[in-house]
């Protein structure tokens, strides 16, 4: 690199770091993408909110559906809050 | 009792086309038959032949891949072996055929009796993710990623390092995963220092793979090609040096990376540039 070519550069970043952060970003995108959680958790979410309020008077966010792993296991986990008793 | 062979299936793959596969692999099968491994390489470019013009054994082709696949004819009318190696065997692609004559049964019946009489299987993937790529590392125990520094062929690296991970029999059968090995070819010090290309520093962060080889540009590359003499053939060549060293660590000796000092120009070039 010649110093004519230092001074003309530095005062902005290299294509090569531009490149890098580019592929950082869209790598670490596309990771999130395959790993997705899966289709069916709305629609699980949606119907045991409707067999719950068979029997409680419950509201949607009264239903959490979450999906965690842990090493190799993939956990779906289910928190429904019943309305306090009377 | 038949003697059991440790055979390896090497794919080397890349998802974008143009940045060395075939080179690769040609190199990588004629450096492990030079030290006198029994090597086979296969061309999985079907409709695409090109390994054997790199090889310079296209006037010997007879019969192909998909012939033996497709029991028109045996393993050992396919195999074409090498002019200058007699422990090296090339197994061309088909010109006519399309990837659709590849099944897994098929490919996998061809590896099997393969595995039996060589000790390494090297497959040279074509361009893409569809059959063909797929078949090529299907039966893979190590993988050749072969990456150009350069965005589109960093992220396809990535792109086909998932696959290996999730479609190929060692993924489906869950036993120990592909071997994967990182290649940096039509590498460029130079420009590297100048902050106008990627790091093999950087391609190794972002890919998260062991690096095992850096090639660098060389007009020697496109000599061998014109020759029909792989690049490692080439002691004179820094490419070809490049890929010797490569075989030397993929067989487990340690060996510094080399070429990867930008020349010394100067004073006046340093200052006023070339």
């Amino acid at each position: 690199m010649s110093l004519l070519d230092y001074l003309k550069r530095s005062n902005k970043k290299s294509s090569a770091a531009v490149a890098k952060e580019r592929l950082q970003i869209i790598l670490a995108h596309e990771h999130a993408a395959n790993n997705k959680t899966p289709d069916y958790l709305p629609t699980l979410q949606r119907e045991l909110l409707e067999v719950v309020r068979k029997y409680a008077k419950i509201d949607v966010d009264d239903v959490k559906v979450t999906l965690g792993r842990e090493g190799d296991c993939e956990i779906i986990e289910l928190n429904i809050s019943l309305p306090e008793q009377k | 009792m038949k003697e059991i062979r440790l055979s390896k299936v090497i794919v080397v793959t890349s998802g974008k086309g143009g940045v060395g596969k075939t080179t690769t692999s040609a190199s990588v099968a004629t450096g492990l038959a030079m030290l006198g491994h029994k090597t086979v390489v296969i061309d999985f470019d079907v409709g695409l032949r090109n390994l054997d013009l790199i090889m310079g054994c296209e006037r010997r082709v007879v019969y192909d891949f998909v012939n033996v696949i497709n029991e028109e004819a045996s393993l050992k009318q396919a195999l074409i072996k090498d002019k200058a190696h007699d422990q090296l065997f090339i197994l061309p692609a088909s010109q006519t055929r399309d990837k659709d004559a590849f099944t897994k049964e098929g490919v996998g019946r061809v590896m099997n009796e393969l595995r039996d009489s060589f000790d390494y299987i090297v497959c040279d993937s074509p361009a893409g993710i569809e059959k063909g790529a797929i078949m090529a590392l299907y039966y893979a125990d190590e993988a050749l990623v072969v990456t150009n520094p350069e965005v589109s062929s960093v992220r396809d690296s990535d792109r086909i390092l998932g696959i290996l991970a999730a479609k190929s029999k060692r993924a489906e059968d869950g036993v120990e995963p592909i071997k994967e090995h990182l290649v940096i070819t039509r590498y460029a010090p130079a420009r590297v220092e100048s902050g106008e290309m990627l790091s093999l520093e950087d391609i190794q962060e972002l890919l998260g793979i062991n690096l095992i080889g850096v090639i660098p540009e060389s007009e020697s590359v496109l000599q061998a090609s014109n020759a029909g003499v792989p690049v490692i053939r080439d002691d004179t060549s820094i490419s070809g040096q490049a890929y010797q060293d490569l075989i030397a660590r993929f067989l487990g000796e340690e060996k510094p990376m080399r070429f990867l000092d930008v020349e010394k120009r100067g004073i006046l070039k340093r200052i006023f540039g070339a």
